[in-house]
């Protein structure tokens, strides 16, 4: 396989986590990759709002892609983390039972976990509920220590970062428009921006994978968007849960029923909700949705409180299941019956996170039938986050401090994010430099005052160090500029201020 | 570790006023911790006048009224820290704080926290819709207009009639931009009447009362804002639902005190103010931590943020000296009409000034202290609003018997 300008053996197009983490898989092999991402950042889809946990793998129906891929990367979870120096905590999770009702369904789910191969699922009663989670309500409760969290948009920057390292191509803002198959059976995939031609092609589009692969003639997908709104709440009332909380789930519903989850960074996420929409760009919030989390939540934590919502946002699930019948379908990760070497990755919902690296190696398989790929010496494995200051201890920030002065200017004062990590992040190897990709880098514009103190210094920041102009300072994608009037349309360079620390300096007001 | 005698945690209006009233007091180990490019708070970024008609007897602009402080600090060689925040503050007043320099501990015997407040956010208060550019709140837009010379919108919707949106709404059209209207979601305005008339009626600025917004749509940049009239209890008006084209809106629904300090500190905070419970000369429940300005409650005109700093600093050196002693412990009670008191404790016998916000807007209104059944004082109040804070003193021979205090407006 060689490569020529614009060829490349493999496309993939869909930089989400499962397009990210195919990129990684196959960057492990010597061939040409280009991953298509027609966000100006990697996982900007359905990665990014997801809740960040590493299911066990107890809800899936036993047989399927779903259960089988889901306990495969619970197990290897950590091991990924610990290979990306991603934050991961292995904190468990409670599927807790309000009426005695539901304790059968703690049963099934009980029974279907263990034939799935989940390790040390146990049904607790109400004392050791009482222990584990002291403000929830419930009578008796399926309790999975396997049960972690990680960082849905840190992990689909570290893959896709990793894989970058690894030789992959990646192609920001680049839509695909157009797939026709040439003579010499390369795929030519047209996009806004150039052409590209390959021999295989990944569809790995998300809530649109339907819709690229009907452009290549395959029609027999449909995906539906499905809405999950959540809040999430103040890191000050992170003790009031020690676990994943969540509810029996209803038969038939196509979500895991509104429970409430810890975030790795010490938030709690409320939702989500489960509600199919006709626009699969409507991520709105509203405020019945809304209303209704806050209560669904005080079912379980009566201590919960509006009070407490920093933010609500809202993410889409990619289903296979029309609404009429609800529930979830299978995994669909298979090459296609009429277009030789095209792979469709079809409907990867919940738990596609954390089946993210079984399902990347399982369409490496695929490819490894019809070729046959030779590994990648070269490989390698590891990626260094950006070092986040807040979590060292006291002399390695002095150090730190000592080495870059940088680390000595907090940012963000609500989540202590320094000036150093905010330039790391501006700074990533996929050139993204909207805000979000900056906020998703670093947690900056994420605390308790949403961006009211840092965001003015982040775009002094961008503005200094990378010589934006102003209406180059968008908060996510096209048309989301921030400033709409400045002095000069020429990138000024703001006079570098010394700063001033004491009164024995002159003063600068 | 470094020994203070007294620290000041921020350098604004409340921050530089106690330091100079500390000064005058004659303390001389003070250091102010400050964690922005220079000393003035979020008065730099008020450029529009009317600062300082209490204190001194004219109208002055945000940057004018700070520099008199600033002045008096430099004058007075009382030393300050800039880009220099403060990341930790415990029980035993030590505090790190973080700059170019390291990392540098303090132990002070006085702590005064004059944090200031942080504005509230769309997420606080739940706004359905899309989440586009072209949301700010009132205060980063005058941050940005103001101080960083960029404009931030050409159509605007003001959420919320707090002084700030208020003042922003008169900015933005001096600059050039159209502000369409001001929605507020009561019946009344949270804003200073002035305000209202100087900032919204002089610019032709609609101000339309129980309205909300219910929606908000834009793909990449904000589009535009439905918004809708509220009834009596709250509930939108069937049909009163109205789009309004857009390009920004501006959020001015509240401010909240800065106590993530005090709170990991100890310092027991009041739910209504979100500011520390304190005594007469505001002290919190912590000895020898004191508060004063926005960190305290949410002042509507600066003037009364310097005085509430000079004040407290009298229990600051009493305290120093050694004589602040707790005579009693007299917990104010709030009675109808009020939505907070300010302080909330009465410890000894001195003449106390009480700080009030009022539950509704209203006239010929009469503030009734009492102990028991007994009267001590009462107050007449020509027209009381909830957006104008009234301050009553009592002296020492007034409160000297009291049992128990309650307070009232009826």
């Amino acid at each position: 396989m060689k490569k020529k300008s614009n060829h490349f053996d493999m496309v993939i197009i869909g930089g989400g986590v499962i397009g990210c983490a195919i990129a990684r898989e196959l960057s492990k092999y010597k061939v040409n990759v280009a991953v298509l991402e027609k966000e100006d950042d990697v996982g900007w889809g359905i990665s990014c709002r997801n809740s960040g946990v590493v299911h066990a793998g107890f809800n899936n129906k036993s047989g399927t892609l779903m259960a089988q891929f889901c306990v495969e990367g619970n197990k290897s979870f950590a091991k990924l983390c610990r290979q990306l120096d991603l934050p991961y905590k292995k904190i468990g999770k409670l599927v807790v039972a309000k009426k005695k009702e539901e304790i059968k369904g703690l049963q099934k789910l009980k029974q279907q976990g263990d034939a799935n191969g989940v390790d040390n699922l146990q049904i607790i009663d109400l004392n050791e509920v009482k222990r584990l989670e002291p403000n929830i309500e419930g009578i008796a409760a399926l309790y999975s220590p396997e049960t972690a969290i990680t960082s849905p948009y840190l992990l689909t920057i570290a893959l896709a970062e990793n894989a970058l390292d690894n030789g992959v191509s990646f192609s920001l803002n680049t839509e695909v428009k157009n797939i026709t198959r040439l003579s010499n059976s390369h795929f030519r995939i047209k996009t806004n921006k150039r052409e590209f031609t390959s021999s295989y092609v990944i569809n790995s589009a998300g809530l649109y994978s339907d819709y690229i692969a009907r452009m290549a003639g395959i029609k027999k997908y449909r995906l539906y968007p499905c809405r999950g709104e959540y809040h999430i709440l103040d890191k000050n009332v992170s003790w009031l849960i020690n676990h994943l909380v969540y509810p029996v789930p209803q038969v038939g519903a196509g979500g895991l029923g509104i429970h409430l989850t810890p975030t790795i960074d010490g938030n709690i996420l409320i939702g989500p909700s489960n509600e199919y929409i006709k626009r699969k760009d409507n991520l709105s919030v509203t405020s019945s949705v809304m209303k209704m989390l806050s209560a669904e939540a005080r079912e379980f934590l009566p201590l919960i409180s509006p009070v407490y919502i920093i933010r609500s946002y809202s993410g889409l699930r990619a289903k296979q299941a029309p609404s009429s019948e609800g529930g979830f379908w299978d995994f669909v990760i298979e090459e296609s019956d009429i277009v030789d070497n095209f792979i469709n990755l079809i409907g990867i919902e919940s738990p596609g996170l954390t089946a993210a690296q079984p399902i990347a190696k399982r369409v490496v398989e695929i490819i490894n039938k019809k070729e046959r790929l030779n590994s990648n010496p070269n490989f390698n494995p590891f990626k260094k986050s950006i070092l986040r200051f807040e979590e060292q201890d006291e002399e390695t920030k002095k150090a730190l401090i000592k080495q870059d002065p940088n680390y000595g200017e907090i940012v963000c004062r609500c989540e202590k994010i320094t000036k150093k990590e905010i330039l790391e992040a501006a700074n990533n190897p996929l050139g993204a430099r909207s805000l979000i990709s900056i906020k998703y880098r670093t947690r900056s514009m994420m605390g308790r005052c949403q961006g009211g103190y840092c965001l003015t210094r982040i775009i002094e920041i961008l503005r200094e160090y990378f010589d934006l102009n102003p209406q180059e300072i968008i908060l996510k994608g096209d048309n989301s500029y921030l400033l709409t009037g400045y002095r000069s349309n020429e990138v000024s360079k703001p006079c570098k201020k010394k700063k001033l620390l004491s009164s024995e300096e002159e003063l600068l007001v | 570790m470094q020994e203070k005698e007294v620290i000041i945690i921020g350098g604004g209006a409340a921050g530089l006023a106690a330091a100079v009233a500390c000064k005058q007091k004659g303390i001389e180990d003070i250091l102010i911790i400050e964690r922005g490019d220079y000393l003035g708070g979020i008065l730099q970024q008020c450029i529009h006048d009317g600062f300082g008609l209490e204190k001194f007897h004219t109208s002055l602009a945000g940057p004018e009224y700070a520099q008199r402080y600033v002045d008096q600090v430099v004058d007075k060689k009382i030393p300050f820290l800039l880009n220099s925040l403060v990341v930790s503050l415990t029980l035993q007043k030590e505090v790190i704080v973080i700059n170019y320099r390291g990392l540098q501990h303090y132990r002070a015997k006085v702590i005064i926290l004059a944090m200031g407040c942080r504005e509230r956010t769309r997420g606080a208060i739940s706004i359905p819709g899309a989440r586009p550019s072209g949301i700010y709140t009132a205060g980063v837009a005058q941050e940005l207009i103001n101080l960083k010379n960029y404009m931030v919108g050409e159509k605007i919707v003001v959420l919320g009639s707090g002084d700030i949106g208020l003042i922003m709404a008169r900015r933005l059209t001096l600059e050039g931009a159209e502000v369409i209207t001001v929605a507020e979601k009561l019946p009344y305005s949270s804003g200073l009447p002035r305000n209202i008339n100087q900032c919204l009626y002089d610019f032709n600025i609609p101000l339309l009362l129980s309205h909300t917004i219910v929606d908000i749509e834009g793909n990449g940049r904000l589009s535009g804002v439905t918004i809708a009239q509220l009834g009596e209890r709250g509930g939108i008006i069937p049909g009163s639902k109205r789009k309004i084209a857009c390009d920004t809106l501006l959020l001015s629904v509240g401010l909240i005190p800065e106590n993530e300090l005090s709170r990991e500190a100890g310092v027991v905070l009041d739910n209504i103010t979100g500011g520390p419970q304190v005594d007469e000369r505001g002290q919190t429940n912590i000895p020898g931590i004191f508060a004063c300005g926005n960190v305290l409650q949410v002042h509507d005109i600066v003037d009364n943020v310097s005085l509430e700093a000079e004040y407290i600093v009298e229990g600051v050196t009493e305290y120093l000296e050694g004589k602040l002693i707790k005579e009693r412990e007299i917990k104010v009670e709030l009675g109808e009409g009020l939505r907070y008191v300010v302080p909330q404790t009465l410890c000894r016998l001195k003449d106390t000034i009480f700080s009030f916000r009022v539950n509704h807007p209203g006239e010929k209104k009469i503030l009734i202290f009492e102990d028991g059944k007994k009267v001590i004082k009462k107050k007449f109040l020509r027209r009381v609003n909830p957006a104008e804070m009234v301050r009553v003193k009592l002296s020492s021979s007034e409160i000297e018997e009291v049992k128990t205090l309650k307070v009232k407006l009826v």
